[in-house]
């Protein structure tokens, strides 16, 4: 066809690296813009707690409860494996981009399960907290936060894992990918508002 | 095909209506999205209008007919109503439409993504509505929503009811519909553009969608964070995001909501703007006066419509005041860029005056009073002593919503030949223009004198201070007049869909790629484009080979286009100083 007529331009590095040589799909676009709207949201989000913070009458939770310093052990492990499973998800999309669907399928494997055990250790988190959803603007930020977190953990997740489906179906190839390449930037995003602000604003301004 | 739609036509009647019925419910098509969008949002407009009418009668006179709760709950829900289900709306219905077919696109990016932007919308949109029928009634703490008084923690003596969390939810849903809907509009723009349809060969419409699109992508979630947390509060937090006896701010929440609302603005205006500047460059039968300083001072006002929220919260004492007047004073002046453009356009012009274009420069003199207006309230010391009188209710209908509304009455009276094929009667448009022209200013302008004797803003009665009598009854004619007009813009649509004249694929002789296709166009748009050699291929068809050798017809040719024009390029200068 004509495409092939058309030599290949270079691409620049970071954008090889991150979604790939071919032309960028509609899909990847809408991705792309759909990460930005939510980054807002939780610049909202979070523009909110640091208000909160830094003027308040109160900020500890009303009942009185403490996290205790033992307590920051298991968070910061999840931390840890949350955003090192971009790492796998990465390797998925580099995969499918040689063409290879089982290297693919491995890969987010790993990530759906270590991203389920995060989810099920937020859960913990959320029943061992000591205060409620009710006891003053900490308590209140720190369910809200962890909270649209987690729900954006789980979308990523049911996205992953409906592609995955899709891979074990013998979907995706070198060429059609754009599924696994919007899955792994917004993995990627889902575990960078994590680890660089929900994590520290959450977890050391208590 | 001529004879399949002719077998189709000819079928059993009641099949055939559930069959077209099914079709739209399930249409993935930018037009009939962009119709539905247009039919929806009209008939929640003239729902707003209702309100309007309810309210203006209770104040022609003191003395008070409803109660101050219904009151309240009255304009709350026209604020509501006219901003996120009427102005929004109308703004997504012809960036649907047009946006596509003006950048020779098939259709949008993610055509079910459209559908489903859509039904969200008219989801949220019933919600909202719907909040009349439950306990407490709707919402009524004005569109704004301020707390403490949304709250129903200690501290609020008559705490609203399940109308509030509704409003909330319902905003959520509005939101949401739009975000996708920008994302899509995004995505088109950058992705979907026909062969030689650079950057700088955008018809202004498209390039106002495009910065239409991106401030609803990074604001509109900032509400919707807003909205989250005042939802939380309500429902859980006990007040601890915006109860400051819960520890919370009610700050807080008027600059999360003003960070999206202020923008919010523009998203309403900027789409008029760009039809408005799309009909001068037909009717005046020029190219619009500087396209790229268009272009240009749409993007400055759409990055400074980012950083002047706060001059919203100048009485509250909690904002850096020096700063955000100085970027409000700013925003004057792209605004100024684009008035004397569009004037400049006109200006030995070959102008013709058909309803669209009435409207259009309608929409001139009453931007203009309201831009000026603006600036009034953009310096602190008079905002202080304006601040919630019917000075800023004038205003902001000046602007935000009458403006608007006579952009986007221009782009119905500009496109609805394309949408269905004929012509709206221009003798009832104009008697329509001239009713609501008459009308809005006796509403707004009186408002603005009104406000300036200070009567408050959001109060169902008032003293007989003198002239306030007057005024106010004058204020009650011009709404009644206003509604009158709109009566014979909605006989004028009525008449026009059954009786109105055939109207051809270019029936105004236009410049942008919308006119090149049938009316109303097939479900592909296009059977095949015009070269793209400027930013009017149109014109280009239809004079590009008589004007080759003329020294005033020069072809913007783009900088950023790889595929710029065909063989013949007259000239490179820009076309703006021929």
């Amino acid at each position: 066809m004509a495409a092939s007529a058309i030599p290949h331009k270079r691409v620049h590095p970071i954008r090889s690296f991150l979604v790939g040589d071919e032309p960028m799909t509609t899909g990847l676009w809408g991705i792309i813009f759909f990460i930005f709207s939510e980054i807002m949201f939780f610049a909202g989000l979070i523009a909110a707690m640091l208000a909160l913070h830094s003027d308040t009458l109160f900020w500890e939770p009303t009942n009185g409860a403490h996290r205790v310093e033992g307590d920051h052990l298991l968070p910061i492990l999840f931390t840890v494996l949350l955003v090192s499973t971009s790492i796998p998800m990465q390797f998925a999309a580099f995969a499918i981009r040689k063409g290879n669907r089982k290297a693919m399928l491995i890969n987010m494997a790993i990530v759906l399960v270590v991203g389920t055990a995060f989810i099920i250790n937020q859960y913990f988190e959320w029943t061992h907290a000591g205060f409620g959803i009710s006891d003053g603007p900490y308590a209140a930020t720190f369910y809200t936060l962890t909270g649209f977190h987690g729900a954006h953990v789980i979308g990523g997740l049911v996205f992953i894992f409906a592609q995955w489906l899709r891979g074990l179906l013998g979907h995706f190839d070198a060429k059609r990918n754009t599924a696994i390449e919007a899955a792994t930037l917004y993995w990627h995003f889902v575990g960078f508002v994590w680890l660089l602000v929900i994590f520290p604003l959450v977890f050391f301004l208590s | 095909m001529a004879t399949l739609a002719g077998a189709q036509t000819s079928t059993y009647a009641g099949a055939n209506a559930w069959r077209v019925i099914l079709e739209w419910l399930t249409t993935v098509d930018h037009k009939k999205i962009g119709i539905m969008y247009l039919w929806t949002a009209g008939a929640f407009g003239l729902v707003g209008m209702a309100f309007s009418l309810v309210m203006r009668t209770e104040l022609a006179q003191t003395g008070t007919i409803i109660s101050a709760e219904t009151y309240n709950s009255i304009f709350t829900m026209h604020g509501s109503v006219m901003i996120f289900l009427f102005l929004l709306p109308v703004g997504a219905a012809f960036m649907n439409y047009s946006m596509p077919l003006q950048i020779g696109a098939l259709d949008m990016a993610f055509p079910r993504i459209n559908a489903l932007s859509f039904w969200i919308f008219l989801f949220g949109g019933v919600l909202l509505t719907l909040s009349f029928a439950v306990e407490g009634g709707t919402a009524s703490a004005g569109w704004t929503a301020y707390p403490p008084v949304t709250l129903d923690t200690g501290n609020n003596a008559e705490p609203p009811g399940a109308g509030m969390d509704m409003w909330l939810v319902g905003v959520i849903l509005l939101g949401q519909a739009s975000i996708f809907g920008s994302v899509n509009f995004l995505v088109t723009i950058f992705k979907m553009r026909a062969p030689g349809m650079t950057m700088w060969r955008l018809p202004l419409f498209t390039w106002t969608t495009l910065v239409t699109g991106l401030l609803i992508l990074l604001s509109t979630p900032v509400l919707a964070a807003a909205l989250v947390l005042g939802f939380i509060d309500r429902n859980g937090a006990e007040g601890a995001f915006f109860d400051p006896a819960a520890g919370g701010q009610p700050l807080l929440w008027q600059n999360l909501f003003w960070f999206y609302s202020h923008p919010a603005v523009y998203i309403m205006i900027l789409p008029a703007m760009g039809i408005v500047s799309d009909v001068f460059g037909v009717f005046t039968r020029r190219p619009v006066f500087g396209y790229r300083s268009m272009v240009l001072a749409l993007i400055a006002i759409g990055l400074l419509g980012f950083i002047v929220w706060a001059h919203h919260m100048f009485t509250t004492g909690g904002v850096f005041l020096p700063f955000f007047m100085g970027a409000t004073f700013l925003i004057a002046v792209p605004t100024g860029v684009k008035m004397f453009n569009w004037i400049t356009t006109m200006w030995r012009g070959s102008n013709i005056f058909p309803t669209a274009m009435l409207f259009s420069v309608g929409f001139l003199m009453l931007f203009l009073i309201g831009g000026i207006t603006g600036v009034f309230h953009a310096a602190v010391p008079v905002d202080f002593a304006l601040h919630d009188t019917y000075f800023v209710v004038g205003h902001f209908h000046y602007t935000m919503s009458i403006a608007a509304t006579f952009g986007f009455l221009a782009g119905c009276y500009y496109w609805f030949p394309k949408m269905f094929g004929k012509f709206m009667n221009e003798g009832l448009g104009k008697l329509h223009f001239w009713l609501l022209f008459i009308g809005v200013n006796l509403v707004f302008f009186t408002q603005l004198l009104l406000g300036l004797d200070g009567m408050p803003r959001r109060i169902n009665d008032y003293v007989a201070n003198p002239g306030w009598e007057l005024m106010n009854m004058l204020i009650t004619i011009g709404a009644f007049v206003s509604a009158a007009g709109m009566m014979v813009f909605l006989y004028n649509v009525v008449y026009s869909l059954k009786w109105g004249e055939r109207a051809g694929s270019d029936p105004w002789e236009g410049t942008t790629l919308e006119w090149a296709t049938t009316s109303p166009p097939p479900a592909h748009n296009f059977d095949s484009l015009p070269e793209i050699r400027s930013e009017r291929p149109l014109f280009d068809l239809r004079f590009g080979e008589r004007l080759q050798d003329d020294p005033h017809y020069h072809v913007n040719n783009g900088h950023n286009g790889s595929n710029g024009g065909g063989a013949k390029q007259p000239d490179t200068s820009s076309r703006e100083e021929g």
